[in-house]
């Protein structure tokens, strides 16, 4: 990763693979038990019982059904306790994702993604100060614990990765951009394994503001793609992968999960929290993303949307993906997975990413779920139940507040 | 590739502008204290801190900074002082590709802090005009909608070292041709908050605010990025030791002429790891948080900025610039003339 004036930057593209996922989301607390819930078309959405909501419009969210005490991963109760809610998620499909690829920490750049970061802390840390403002207990901790670079060191601690951190925070496509910046240093041989993912909990600050923009379901559920769809529903977990050069890979005799083909990242202007109504962001980095991979949208066989479900997201993406995909649109199938486990914001790029891996390791393609009529952008083919079928690039889009725009693509490994 | 820094703008408790920064470092005198006091529960807490004056603003005219916090137009105007109107045309015209580079720690905890208090309150009567700007790439997005550009916008949360992140990953994308230039900038706001928060690690900071961009382009500029180290984390070893490896990654000699620019604030216990690193040093040194600060994210771009300015000077060729983060990383950089 290091600038040097006298050393020339690395010409040759090599090729990326994943040798490691892991993900925690509110299906499940690893890959066995999402991959299941998605091929099930399993919908786990639920009443929000981590901090009050009964003043607010909503009261529903895909909440993690996490440990209390800190699960077989060789930290101290107290260390788990010092972490916030996102740093144990992030921890926990980091820790999965390491395994898979057999790798047990080492010297690695490290590079996350999250928008709420160690909001409860801060929260707590806003409530005392205002209750007790004289009563300085704790509150040291609380500011120090609140800094994602301190949580997120704690958590490469724990994991004995040593390298250097980068945590972008791009709201709802931080996640998919973590991967997108792994995926280019491996490819232009900076480094040979980056542990790459993002994270984000639930927490009443970005709860109520949400609801305060109206952009919740007030049914709390998130039917992205339907004509009448309302809102979405926000929700918690993290997906980590290891992104690798197939060099690397072989000469560990790792396997090899997919390919990483592509990744595109364009800045949306048009207003601070609306997509441009046609799309344009989204289609320079689906286009980028394919150009990247030399692959034309009819060789995409599944896009796991964006699809937050709101009015104007999901029309946007629906004109970007007709602009993008053309004539062939009507062969695109697409769905968004929020519509199961909700909105994960700066953990929602990872998280689909590994939900993408799944579909291509398992060769089904996850579900639109509660779409009761689909709305006229829809000319691509939604997928409306999971469904089995012959899956070999996968093309995810993460799109965020502030415009941030990313696309990533997959490639099944038996077929690259 | 040969990357120039060929803009800069800063705006700090000494003023808006790289000039009033670098008058304020000249003259080496702490800035006097403003009192921020709250009052709350019948008691008033009252905390020194350096805020930017309000006298001079060169907040840029531009829609979306009227609803936006100061965190936000600190670095609109260090951007603006960094670009140049023919850039800015070329932008708008399609001809130059500026990704942007946001690095920051607190964000904007002004309209953070009132959302909150809302949202407690009666989150039905919470502001929705607040919560966008509490997201942290609220002001990257505001800048590169005031400029004009739809290239890659990144914003890094990260400790004092996130400057120097911010710059390895601008070289990345222009070196890959990703963009033609990047604005790499950093900012912070003061509020209450973060200044009751920054004074609980030790009575004696001086909590500031204000904002630091750099133009980055190809080329052989006066200004030349010289060596930029990987940052040293603090996963696997102390401070004192990471600050002592960054030392070595950065490979340089003490010949008497190079300055060294530090992260030191004057609280010997938050300072040791880089006083002990470079105990040695006889060349000359400069601290600027000691004059402007703990502006926490924006410190690093500060020092950054000032290291420009004294290169450009001509009373050195060759600056490095270091900062002992604060619970993440050591980071520095090696600048030069081209002539160095």
């Amino acid at each position: 990763m290091a600038y040097s004036s006298d050393s020339p930057f690395p010409r040759n593209p090599r090729s990326v693979v994943v040798t490691g996922a892991g993900i925690v989301s509110p299906m499940g607390r690893d890959w066995a038990e999402n991959s299941a819930g998605f091929q099930a078309g399993r919908m786990a959405l639920s009443p929000v019982t981590l901090f009050d909501v009964s003043r607010q419009r909503v009261g529903t969210a895909g909440q993690v059904d996490l440990p209390d005490a800190a699960p077989d991963l060789g930290i101290s109760r107290k260390n788990w306790e010092r972490m916030d809610r996102g740093t144990r998620l992030a921890l926990l499909a980091a820790r999965e994702a390491l395994a898979e690829a057999g790798l047990s920490g080492g010297e690695m750049p490290i590079i996350i993604g999250t928008s709420a970061a160690a909001m409860p802390i801060g929260e707590e840390y806003f409530k005392q100060a205002l209750a007790h403002p004289s009563r300085r207990h704790s509150q040291l901790q609380r500011v120090e614990t609140y800094q994602a670079q301190r949580q997120m060191t704690d958590m490469a601690r724990a994991l004995g990765v040593h390298g250097p951190m980068r945590i972008v925070s791009n709201a709802c496509a931080s996640g998919a951009n973590a991967i997108g910046h792994a995926f280019h240093l491996v490819r232009s041989g900076r480094a040979e394994i980056v542990l790459a993912g993002g994270y984000d909990a639930l927490c009443q600050l970005v709860f109520a503001g949400f609801d305060a923009l109206q952009a919740l379901s007030p049914s709390g559920i998130p039917r992205p793609f339907d004509a009448a769809r309302d809102g979405l529903a926000l929700g918690e977990g993290a997906g980590f992968v290891i992104v690798e050069s197939r060099i690397s890979a072989k000469a560990r005799g790792a396997k090899v999960i997919a390919e990483i083909l592509g990744y595109g990242a364009a800045t949306d202007v048009h207003h601070l929290t609306q997509p441009h109504p046609l799309g344009d962001a989204a289609l320079v980095t689906m286009r980028a993303a394919c150009t990247l991979a030399n692959l034309a949208p009819e060789q995409i066989n599944y896009i796991n949307s964006h699809g937050t479900g709101t009015p104007l997201n999901d029309v946007a993406e629906g004109n970007a993906i007709q602009r993008w995909a053309g004539e062939s649109v009507g062969e695109i199938k697409v769905s968004s997975t929020k519509s199961a486990i909700g909105h994960l914001l700066g953990g929602a790029g990872a998280v689909e990413s590994v939900i993408s891996l799944m579909a291509l390791k398992g060769q089904f393609l996850p579900a639109s779920l509660n779409v009761r009529e689909a709305d006229p952008v829809c000319t691509f083919d939604l997928v409306r139940a999971p469904r089995k079928a012959r899956v070999q690039k996968v093309l995810t889009n993460s799109f965020g507040f502030g415009g941030a725009n990313a696309t990533l693509i997959f490639g099944e490994e038996e077929t690259v | 590739m040969n990357l120039t820094i060929t803009g800069s703008g800063a705006v700090s408790p000494a003023g808006w502008g790289v000039a009033a920064t670098m008058n304020a470092l000249a003259k080496g005198e702490r800035l006097n204290p403003y009192l921020l006091e709250r009052i709350t529960s019948g008691t008033s807490i009252q905390t020194p801190v350096l805020r930017v004056p309000a006298e001079n603003a060169t907040t840029p005219k531009f829609a979306r900074l009227r609803r936006a916090s100061p965190i936000s137009k600190f670095a609109a105007a260090a951007v603006m002082e960094a670009l140049s109107e023919t850039r800015l045309a070329a932008i708008a015209a399609g001809e130059l590709r500026v990704g942007v580079i946001f690095t920051l720690i607190n964000g904007c905890v002004n309209y953070s802090n009132r959302f909150f208090g809302e949202a407690l309150a009666d989150p039905a009567m919470a502001s929705p005009i607040l919560f966008p700007e509490t997201v942290f790439n609220a002001p990257s997005s505001h800048i590169s909608a005031m400029i004009g550009s739809s290239s890659p916008n990144d914003s890094l949360i990260a400790d004092s070292s996130g400057f120097f992140t911010g710059i390895d990953l601008a070289a990345e994308w222009i070196e890959r041709g990703d963009v033609d230039a990047c604005l790499i900038v950093a900012s912070e706001e003061i509020d209450w908050l973060s200044a009751e928060g920054l004074c609980l690690y030790s009575k004696r900071y001086l909590p500031a605010e204000g904002a630091g961009a750099i133009y980055l382009e190809p080329g052989d500029g006066p200004i030349q990025l010289l060596h930029l180290p990987d940052p040293v984390s603090y996963a696997g070893r102390s401070r004192s030791d990471a600050a002592r490896e960054l030392r070595e990654r950065l490979g340089v000699v003490d010949d008497g002429q190079t300055l060294l620019i530090d992260g030191r604030a004057g609280i010997a216990r938050y300072d040791l790891a880089e006083t002990s690193a470079w105990s040695d040093w006889k060349g000359p040194r400069w601290s600027p948080r000691t004059i402007l600060g703990e502006a926490m994210g924006a410190s690093a771009a500060l020092q950054i900025i000032s290291a420009v300015e004294a290169l450009k000077s001509g009373s050195f060729g060759r600056v490095i610039v270091t900062t002992t983060g604060g619970n993440q990383h050591a980071a520095g950089l090696v600048l030069g003339t081209s002539l160095a």
